[in-house]
């Protein structure tokens, strides 16, 4: 197990892997708003929240893809699903080394961006506490859209179409929690929101995961 | 399939004449709200289509559940059948609440609760349509489909709540309900009923052609595929 996730993070930190990529569309994203909407720092710091949780959830889906289709083009995949380990647990270990090296550059990356946005910074806080507690959801959610979509034809387009309506609520709460400390209100309900939602993907989505690799391995 | 042969003319002529009565009642014999004039009468033909978007969506995920358990071919299929249908009605109910919105609200769309769910279930039901068509091997196909309609069930009610946290809504709640002694008045409900029966009558002769058709195309493969063997 520690192996498979050892595995994981140096496939992912060398050169070709996934993790440079996302954190990359990431900056792209945030650094493109500006130009686009002008650089109002009032309207910026209203839409700051909400810019860089859309932001991070683009960025997690531009990586997803590759979470099981490089393993299981040069058959990984099939040597993995032999081995003692269980397949659930096999998923549970691949999306954790997708949020570490996906979500987690992007939680650090955050606050810095927050400042060319000019957000305020007592919100700072609140906004790396819900990206840090959302983008663990956005990761298993995304593992098991990657494991229906395995071995597909167009998988990644479909990836994306699939996946969209499983991520709102994630993005509608996580936002919501920046959204409401930078204007002044209790982000605390939302909050606790994002932190469900993270633990009961994190708890059943390897399930579901498993179960379509399943089919797919015959 | 020779039930489904015989029952398929009689639900037909049923959905048609319920339609005919429902919508010509609805239309021509009902007096204009006091308030919204004409616009009223979009009802018949919006809460119908909403009703049975809704519907046909618990219909695909309590099939879904019988394929993955008893592995009942016909359940999967008939969940294939019914995806197209409900994502036409979905749109068409979206459709016909903008046109009503642009009349009662001022607006043809607002992010509001309600609507977003339906805009929600709509890209859902284009996913798992396109997720059919994108694999080849039927039983593997099913098996991911029903996956992801059961992710997606739980999502769906994950998402109701979520966006009325998100927005307050325009949209009224549910007017209708089986335990109050009168919902709309009574005027406007005996013919709202008559075409939500036509419109479920409606489904269900789709959903037959759809999956009859679909058995047969099964069949025709397993033929060629017995022949070239």
């Amino acid at each position: 197990m520690k192996a498979l996730l050892i595995r994981e993070l140096r496939l992912a930190l060398r050169s070709g892997g996934g993790a440079g990529l996302g954190l990359a569309f990431f900056l792209i994203v945030v650094i493109l708003v500006p130009f686009g909407v002008g650089p109002d720092p009032k309207i910026l710091a209203q839409i700051a929240p909400g810019t860089l949780w859309i932001g991070a959830l683009l960025a997690c889906l531009l990586s997803l893809d590759r979470l099981f289709q490089t393993d299981s083009e040069d058959g990984t995949l099939d040597i993995l699903a032999l081995s003692p380990l269980p397949l659930e647990m096999l998923v549970a270990v691949k999306a954790f080394a997708h949020w570490l090296t996906t979500g987690l550059p992007l939680v650090i990356a955050a606050p810095v961006l927050a400042i060319t946005l000019s957000l305020p910074t007592e919100t700072y806080i609140w906004l790396i506490a819900s990206l840090a507690l959302g983008t663990p959801a956005l990761s298993f959610i995304g593992a098991a859209g990657a494991a229906i979509t395995v071995g597909v034809r167009r998988g990644g387009l479909l990836l994306s179409l699939l996946v969209l309506p499983l991520y709102i609520p994630t993005l509608i709460f996580g936002a919501k929690a920046a959204a409401l400390a930078s204007g002044g209100g209790d982000p605390m309900p939302a909050l606790m929101l994002v932190a469900g939602l993270s633990l009961f993907t994190v708890a059943l989505t390897p399930f579901a995961a498993a179960a379509a690799l399943r089919s797919h391995l015959g | 399939m020779r039930l489904s042969g015989r029952v398929l003319p009689y639900v037909s002529v049923i959905a048609v004449v319920l339609l005919a009565v429902g919508l010509i009642w609805g239309f021509f014999f009902t007096p204009d709200d006091f308030r919204q004039g004409a616009s009223v009468k979009i009802i018949y033909v919006h809460v119908p289509l909403a009703f049975l978007a809704i519907n046909i969506y618990f219909m695909m995920f309590v099939t879904s559940l019988i394929w993955l358990i008893r592995r009942h071919h016909v359940s999967a299929l008939a969940a294939k059948a019914a995806a197209p249908i409900g994502a036409v009605f979905t749109l068409a109910a979206l459709i016909s609440g903008a046109l009503w919105g642009s009349t009662t609200w001022g607006t043809y769309w607002q992010w509001d609760p309600t609507l977003t769910s339906f805009l929600i279930m709509f890209i859902f039901y284009i996913g798992y349509s396109a997720l059919w068509g994108a694999v080849d091997e039927p039983d593997k196909a099913a098996d991911l489909t029903s996956i992801l309609c059961l992710i997606g069930s739980v999502f769906a009610v994950l998402s109701r709540y979520a966006v009325n946290f998100w927005s307050q809504g325009i949209h009224q709640g549910a007017s209708l309900s089986l335990d109050k002694e009168e919902n709309v008045s009574d005027v406007f409900w005996l013919p709202l009923v008559t075409v939500m029966a036509g419109v479920f009558f409606l489904f269900l002769t789709l959903l037959l052609i759809r999956t009859r058709t679909e058995i047969r195309n099964r069949r025709i493969t397993a033929l060629q595929a017995r022949e070239i063997s």
